[in-house]
C-alpha cells in the first residue's frame, strides 16, 4: 500500500466534494426559494414577486450548473481511488445512488427546461408546479446522499458475505434515525444558506438605496425566514449530536475535547488540545454535568474519554474539536442576526440601522462555512473509518493506485476548479450587482434549459447598461 | 433479473455513445470551423441537447455501481488516469458552452477548452474501449497493469478511431440540423469520414478475431451472429448511397445504424463478459436484494428518462434557421 497514494486521494475526495456541497447547499435552498415568491405571486398577483423571481433565477441557474458540473465527478470518484470501498459496499451504496441519479436528474432536468423557456407556453399553475418539482428534484437528490454517507456513519441492515456487505433491510438503511435527523439537518442548512443570500443581497441595495420594493422583500422575506429556522435548527443540530452520542464516541469524544471518562461530564467550550500528550490547554470549562446535560440529555450519564479508545481509532482530534466550533460560531451569529433583524423589522428600524444592514450584507458567508465546517465535523470525526467500525479508509483505497496518478488528477483538479470557480462566482457576483433591473425576464436567443449557465449571460448581454449600475 | 440489469445498461451506453457522441463530434468539428458566424450554428446544434445526453454516462455509471459493484470497481481504479483526463475534457467543454459568450477577448480561450475537451474526451473513451477489448492484465483479481499499463498502439488506434466516428456522427448531425455553408462542409466531410471510420472498423475487428480465438471460435459456432457486422454493411451501402444523393437526414441514420451494429458486435464478442475474460455477468451481479431494491427504479423511472429524452430532441427538433443567428 502506497501512503501517499492514500493521503493524496484523501486530500482529493476532500477538495472535489467541497468544491462541490458549495453549490447544491445554494440552489436547494434558492429552489425552495423560488417556489414560495411564484406561489406568493398567484396568490396576491403583486408584479414585484415576479421581478425577485426572475432575478434569483438567473443566479440559480449559474449556481446549479457549476453543481452539475462539479458533481459528475463525484459519481466516478468512489471508483477511482476508493475500489475496495466500492466493491464491498457497491450492493447498498450503489442502489442508493442509481436512485438518485434516476428520480432527481429525472424532475430536475425535465422541469428546469420549463422554468426558463415554458413561462409563455404553459398555464400559471403548472409553471408554479414547475418551480415546485426543481425544487423536489434537488430535495430528492440531497436525501439520497443523506441515506448514502448515514450509511458510512451508522451502517445498519446489512450483512456481510464473502467480504461484501449484502442489503438484507432496505427498510433499516432508509428510515432510520441518523437519517432523519442528518436528512433535515442539511435540508435546513440549504435553506438557511439560501435565506442569507437573499437577505444579504436586499441589505446591499438597501444600503445603496436601490430597488426600494425588491431590497425590502428580500430583507424581510431573508431574514424573517432565518429567524423561523435557526432554533429548528438547533434543535436538529442537538438531535445529531445526539447520534454521534449513542454510535460514535471517538467523533463526540473529539468534538468535546474530552480526553478521560466522566460521570457526570463537564463540558469543555474553549481549548487547545494537545494530542501529544492527551489534555487541553487553555482550556476554558463547564463544570460537571453540563457535558453530560449537552450530550445525553441527563444529569448523571458517564460520557466517554478518548483515553478509553484504543488511539488507532482516533479521529484527528484537532479538526473536528474546531470545525464544531466553528459550525455552532456561525449558526449562533446567524440566530443573533436574524432575529435582532427580525424585531428590528417589526418595529420599522431595520432599513436604517446601517450597522445592522452591513452585518446582514457581510453575513452572506455564514451559512457557508457553517454547512463546510459541518461535514468536516461528520466525515473526518468519523475517521479512521471508511464505514464506520467496519472499513478502514486505509483498507477501502484502491489497493494499486500510486502515487503518480494521484499526483496527476489531484493537480488536474485543483486547477480546472479554480478556473471555473473564478469564473462562476464572477458571474455571479456581476449579476448580483447589476440586480434586478425592474425588467422582466426573457429568454435570451441562444439560452436554452440544457444551458443552465448561459442564463447569467442574458442580463448582461442583453442589457449592458444595466451592467454596474450600482457603482 | 441480472438480465434486466444487463439490457438497461446496454441501452444506457448505447444512448450514450450515440448522442453525446454526436455532439463530442460538433465539438471537435468545431476546432476546424473558421468564423465566429459558422462557431455559433455549430454550437446551437448542440446546444439544447449536450448536457441530457451527458446524464447517460451518469446512467451508466450508477448502473454499473449499483448492478455490478466488482465491474465498476475494477474498471475505473484500472482506468484512473483515462477516466479524470475524460472527465476533465467534459468539464472544460461544458463550462466552454456557458463562458464563450461572456467575453470577447478571452473568447479564444474557451474556443480552444471546447474543440479540445471533446478531443480529449473522446479519445480517452476509445482508448478505453480498446484497452477492454485488448484484455486488462489482472492478477489475483486485481489490476496489475500499472500507470500506463491501458496506453498501447491498439487503444491509441481505438482512440482515434472513436474521434473518427464520434466526428462522423457529429458531420451527420450538422447535415441534418444545419443549412447553408455548414450542411454543405458537413456534406463534404461526410465521405472523408465514413471510408475512414469503416477501414477502421474493418481493421479492428479482425484484429480483434485475430488475436482472441475464443471469440473466434464463438463467431464459428454461431454464425447466425454475423447478422450485426451484416447489418452494418447494409448500413454502410445505404450511407453511400445518400452521400451520393447529398441527402440530409439519411446519413445520421445510417451512421447511427452502423455505431449500433458495431455496438452489438462488440457486446456479443465480449459476452458472456462484462470485463473480458476477468469478470462474467453473472460472477459480477449484485446480491439478489440490491438489484430487487433497484427494479423499480428500472421499470417506472428509467423509462421516464428515456420519455424526457425523446421530449427534449422533438422539441429542438427541424433545421436551425442560420439567418436568426445573431446577437
Amino acid at each position: 500500500m502506497d501512503m501517499t497514494a492514500l493521503l493524496l486521494s484523501r486530500i482529493q475526495f476532500a477538495f472535489t466534494i467541497t468544491f462541490h456541497i458549495i453549490f447544491p447547499s445554494f440552489t436547494i435552498g434558492l429552489a425552495a426559494w423560488l417556489t414560495v415568491l411564484e406561489a406568493l405571486r398567484l396568490a396576491t398577483d403583486r408584479p414585484v414577486y415576479r421581478v425577485i423571481f426572475d432575478f434569483w433565477l438567473k443566479v440559480f441557474g449559474v449556481a446549479f450548473g457549476l453543481g452539475v458540473v462539479s458533481g459528475i465527478v463525484m459519481a466516478f470518484q468512489f471508483g477511482t481511488n476508493w475500489s475496495e470501498l466500492s466493491k464491498m459496499s457497491g450492493p447498498i451504496q450503489g442502489p442508493l445512488l442509481m436512485y438518485e441519479t434516476f428520480t432527481a436528474f429525472m424532475l430536475e432536468a425535465t422541469f428546469f427546461g420549463v422554468l426558463i423557456f415554458g413561462r409563455k407556453r404553459v398555464p400559471p399553475w403548472l409553471y408554479l408546479f414547475s418551480t415546485a418539482m426543481v425544487a423536489l428534484g434537488t430535495t430528492f437528490s440531497a436525501f439520497w446522499i443523506m441515506v448514502n454517507n448515514s450509511w458510512m456513519q451508522v451502517p445498519s441492515g446489512y450483512v456481510v458475505e464473502n467480504g461484501v456487505f449484502v442489503p438484507n433491510d432496505w427498510t433499516k438503511i432508509i428510515f432510520n434515525s441518523v437519517v432523519w435527523s442528518r436528512f433535515p439537518h442539511m435540508l435546513l442548512a440549504s435553506y438557511l444558506t439560501g435565506a442569507f443570500c437573499v437577505a444579504a443581497t436586499g441589505a446591499w441595495y438597501v444600503l445603496r438605496q436601490e430597488y426600494h420594493a425588491e431590497s425590502g422583500i428580500m430583507l424581510r422575506m431573508g431574514l424573517g425566514l432565518a429567524a423561523v429556522l435557526m432554533p429548528i435548527q438547533l434543535f436538529f443540530g442537538h438531535l445529531n449530536g445526539g447520534y454521534v452520542n449513542t454510535y460514535q464516541p471517538s467523533k463526540m469524544a473529539a468534538i468535546e475535547g474530552r480526553w478521560n471518562d466522566e460521570k457526570p461530564a463537564g463540558e469543555v467550550l474553549f481549548a487547545w488540545p494537545d494530542v501529544e500528550n492527551r489534555r487541553n490547554l487553555f482550556a476554558i470549562t463547564l463544570p460537571p454535568p453540563f457535558g453530560s446535560l449537552i450530550d445525553s440529555d441527563s444529569l448523571a450519564a458517564g460520557e466517554t474519554g478518548l483515553n478509553s479508545i484504543p488511539p488507532k481509532n482516533w479521529p484527528p482530534v484537532v479538526i473536528p474539536f474546531f470545525s464544531f466550533r466553528i459550525m455552532v460560531g456561525c449558526g449562533m451569529l446567524m440566530l443573533g442576526l436574524a432575529w435582532l433583524g427580525t424585531y428590528l423589522s417589526f418595529k420599522q428600524r431595520l432599513e436604517r440601522n446601517r450597522l445592522l444592514l452591513w452585518a446582514t450584507f457581510l453575513s452572506f458567508p455564514l451559512p457557508f462555512v457553517a454547512i463546510l465546517t459541518g461535514w468536516f465535523t461528520a466525515e473526518v470525526g468519523r475517521q479512521p473509518w471508511a464505514v464506520f467500525e467496519i472499513l478502514r479508509t486505509a483498507d477501502a483505497v484502491t489497493p494499486f493506485l500510486t502515487t503518480r496518478e494521484a499526483t496527476i488528477s489531484l493537480v488536474i483538479f485543483c486547477a480546472i476548479y479554480a478556473f471555473i470557480f473564478a469564473f462562476g462566482t464572477f458571474y455571479i457576483y456581476r449579476l448580483i450587482r447589476t440586480g434586478p433591473a425592474g425588467k422582466l425576464f426573457e429568454s435570451p436567443r441562444l439560452a436554452v434549459p440544457s444551458r443552465p449557465m448561459s442564463l447569467g449571460d442574458a442580463g448582461l448581454i442583453h442589457e449592458p447598461g444595466h451592467a454596474g449600475a450600482g457603482e | 433479473m441480472v438480465m434486466f440489469w444487463v439490457l438497461l445498461l446496454a441501452v444506457s451506453i448505447l444512448l450514450y455513445a450515440l448522442l453525446d457522441g454526436a455532439d463530442l463530434g460538433v465539438g471537435m468539428l468545431f476546432g476546424l470551423a473558421r468564423g465566429e458566424a459558422t462557431r455559433r450554428v455549430l454550437l446551437r446544434a448542440v446546444a439544447p441537447i449536450w448536457d441530457g445526453n451527458e446524464t447517460w454516462l451518469l446512467v451508466t455509471g450508477v448502473i454499473l455501481w449499483g448492478a455490478f459493484p466488482p465491474v465498476y470497481s475494477t474498471l475505473l481504479s484500472a482506468f484512473y488516469l483515462p477516466l479524470f483526463l475524460m472527465l476533465a475534457g467534459l468539464i472544460l467543454r461544458g463550462v466552454a458552452f456557458e463562458f464563450r459568450d461572456n467575453t470577447q477577448r478571452m473568447r479564444w480561450i474557451w474556443d480552444l477548452s471546447f474543440a479540445g475537451g471533446s478531443v480529449v474526451a473522446t479519445f480517452m473513451q476509445g482508448v478505453t474501449v480498446g484497452a477492454l477489448v485488448e484484455g486488462l492484465r489482472v492478477t489475483n483479481g486485481q489490476y496489475s497493469g500499472g500507470d500506463f499499463g491501458w496506453f498501447t498502439p491498439f487503444a491509441a488506434l481505438c482512440g482515434v478511431g472513436l474521434c473518427l466516428g464520434y466526428a462522423l456522427l457529429g458531420a451527420c448531425w450538422l447535415a441534418k440540423k444545419c443549412e447553408a455553408e455548414v450542411r454543405d462542409a458537413a456534406h463534404r466531410q461526410i465521405p472523408v469520414l465514413a471510408v475512414s471510420v469503416l477501414v477502421f472498423l474493418a481493421v479492428v475487428f479482425v484484429y480483434a478475431l485475430a488475436e482472441h480465438l475464443p471469440i473466434l471460435h464463438r463467431w464459428i459456432d454461431r454464425p447466425y451472429l454475423f447478422i450485426f457486422p451484416a447489418i452494418g454493411a447494409i448500413a454502410a451501402i445505404v450511407l453511400a448511397r445518400s452521400i451520393l444523393s447529398h441527402n440530409d437526414d439519411w446519413p445520421f441514420y445510417m451512421v447511427t445504424l452502423i455505431f449500433v451494429s458495431a455496438f452489438g458486435t462488440l457486446a456479443l464478442s465480449f459476452w458472456p463478459y462484462l470485463i473480458p475474460f476477468v469478470i462474467t455477468i453473472d460472477e459480477a451481479a449484485a446480491p439478489q436484494s440490491s438489484l430487487m431494491f433497484m427494479f423499480w427504479g428500472g421499470v417506472v423511472v428509467f423509462p421516464l428518462m428515456l420519455v424526457y429524452t425523446l421530449v427534449s430532441y422533438s422539441v429542438f427538433r427541424g433545421k436551425i434557421r442560420t439567418t436568426t443567428v445573431h446577437y
